[in-house]
């Protein structure tokens, strides 16, 4: 009773990451199911069929290409567009930072509904053709808030005196940004990158009201979903989230060997080398 | 998002760095911030001023600029059972989605140890699985001959004799998928929060309770906040759980809005009620800001 009292908040801490990833299971469980009817809802019978012909109904794959094509197109300007505005908001002093600081937030606190019916109608109003450089558009909208923020944060938690030290071993500011700003804010552009495709890629409603006739990966889903969801995409549903945790996991696991790395005593003698030479 | 990416207690230095003025800061920003004005707030002008049209006679689909505002009237005399819907459904989902994050936060920060970096990465895995499928799964776990609603059948706990293509499906819905967004603004919080505070709480004869109750849970206020906001704001403007989980009863704002907009092409109706919708929210986001400022928005 005394060991249930002190280890209560774990287990129902344990209980809590358990039921998120209750539809998770099912989700992939049913990857391996041979439905009886046209629904995909029960199991039926194991079975690898969808495995084996992952692009076997058509539509799956082509959506599935569409949707990576505009989460790497978005991705790419919009942490561009992002990393710019963290970099400007830490290190310049400028006017209208309130206003700023609200236009990159809103897009945060906005229902994707509202986003998606307002971008419409600025679409429909310019009687502007509605396909994937629209979609594209839209996403790179609400991922460059998500990239501010991210890079902003990174900017912020970095010591100040990593670059004081790149100033008084002589490195010229543009040498301080290469060797020492730079390297150091990465893994942050980098997490804001792959937390931006993932927003894309997994996006639907801004999508769907943006798109025309064009089909992502998530609006197939949505029109499967009235006529029974093919096995192919819960297939490849599951590779994405293997690939996708693989991916933080050993970034996770990079990000601590490199910390204990950085906790060591001894000065990182390659750093001082390369700014000497440059 | 307020406060997604962890940022700790300790590594704050930037007001210690000099902020260098010049033309250089209004470069860097120009360009992202021209998007944003022109893809996100002119939008909204065009929402507003769509949301004032009026119909052409004879001709259906087809609108014309106006000043109607009997639109918005008309469109809250209609729907405003869907309205109230979205907000109790939010508000509700949001509560039980604070309930379920806080003690997993709470564990997280204090006593995960060496497992913290693994159990964040295991709470924003779910997201790595599509939105939809993950959504469209409850419906097999919530199904009438499944476990869940035959333990609580025979327990006489559902009114209707089943959770699937009910109110009660879709609040589970919300609930669930939006815990991600409760449960990192609370860790953030909460990882702020010194430890030894609630020791000294401890040693000052505080019992376990009363130091939650009066040093750790108004220290992670600001969590609560940022979470309950980044919560409840998309459920209340979500339609997806309503439509895959709940029945033609269970209805929200985002479904009206959709259909509006999308399959009876009423767009001023449509316009209108998105921008109740917003108004609605931006009071919220106006309250919290008039408490927290704009610098920690972002």
């Amino acid at each position: 009773m005394r060991w249930l009292r002190r280890n209560l908040i774990g287990i129902i801490a344990i209980l809590v990451l358990v039921y998120l990833f209750i539809p998770i299971a099912v989700v992939i469980a049913l990857s391996f199911n041979n439905p009886s009817g046209k629904f995909n809802t029960s199991w039926n019978e194991f079975s690898l069929d969808a495995w084996k012909n992952i692009c076997g109904v058509p539509g799956v794959c082509s959506s599935f290409v569409t949707s990576i094509q505009i989460g790497l197109v978005s991705t790419l300007i919009a942490t561009l567009l992002g990393s710019m505005i963290a970099f400007g908001l830490v290190r310049y002093r400028f006017r209208g930072r309130g206003t700023t600081n609200l236009l990159i937030f809103l897009p945060m606190a906005t229902p994707e509904v509202v986003m998606g019916a307002s971008l419409l109608a600025l679409f429909l109003n310019l009687r502007f053709p509605l396909g994937m450089g629209t979609v594209m558009v839209a996403h790179i909208m609400f991922i460059i808030s998500f990239v501010v923020v991210t890079v902003k944060a990174r900017l912020q938690g970095m010591d100040p005196r990593l670059e004081e030290a790149a100033r008084d071993l002589y490195a010229s500011p543009r040498a301080t940004f290469r060797y020492v700003t730079f390297p150091l804010v990465l893994p942050g552009i980098i997490g804001a990158a792959l937390l931006g495709f993932s927003l894309s890629f997994d996006d639907f409603i801004i999508s769907f009201f943006n798109a025309g006739t064009l089909v992502t990966f998530p609006i197939f889903i949505w029109g499967a979903a009235q006529r029974g969801i093919p096995v192919q995409v819960n297939a490849l549903a599951t590779l994405v989230f293997v690939v996708a945790l693989l991916i933080v996991l050993g970034a996770q696991f990079v990000g601590n060997r490199r910390r204990k790395a950085l906790e060591a005593p001894v000065p990182e003698p390659i750093l001082v080398d390369r700014l000497s030479r440059s | 998002m307020v406060a997604v990416v962890p940022t700790s207690a300790a590594a704050q230095p930037a007001s210690v760095m000099a902020q260098r003025r010049g033309r250089t800061g209004y470069l860097l920003l120009f360009p992202g911030m021209a998007w944003l004005a022109v893809f996100f707030a002119i939008p909204f002008v065009t929402l507003f001023l769509t949301s004032l049209q009026k119909p052409i006679p004879g001709k259906p689909g087809k609108y014309t600029s106006g000043l109607q505002f009997s639109n918005y009237a008309d469109a809250l005399v209609e729907y405003w059972p869907q309205f109230l819907r979205s907000f109790v459904y939010a508000g509700i989902a949001t509560l039980l989605a604070l309930v379920i994050a806080y003690p997993l936060a709470y564990f997280i920060a204090f006593r995960a140890g060496r497992w913290r970096g693994l159990m964040l990465v295991l709470v924003i895995a779910p997201s790595f699985a599509s939105f939809l499928l993950r959504t469209y799964a409850w419906k097999t776990i919530l199904a009438d001959e499944g476990v869940i609603t035959s333990t609580l059948n025979s327990l006489h706990l559902l009114p209707d004799g089943r959770i699937l293509n009910t109110g009660i499906a879709v609040v589970a819905g919300l609930t669930y998928n939006f815990l991600p967004f409760m449960i990192l603004p609370l860790y953030a919080a909460l990882e702020r929060v010194d430890p030894r505070l609630i020791e000294a709480a401890g040693d000052l004869y505080a019992s376990p309770q009363t130091a939650f109750r009066k040093v750790t849970w108004p220290l992670s206020m600001p969590g609560v906040v940022a979470g309950t906001l980044l919560t409840f704001i998309p459920a209340a403007g979500d339609y997806i759980n309503a439509e895959l989980l709940g029945s033609t009863k269970d209805r929200m704002i985002g479904n009206v809005i959709q259909t509006n907009f999308i399959e009876f092409r009423d767009y001023p109706t449509a316009s209108a009620l998105s921008i109740v919708l917003m108004a609605a929210i931006l009071v919220l986001v106006f309250t919290y800001i008039r408490r927290a400022g704009t610098e920690d928005l972002v």
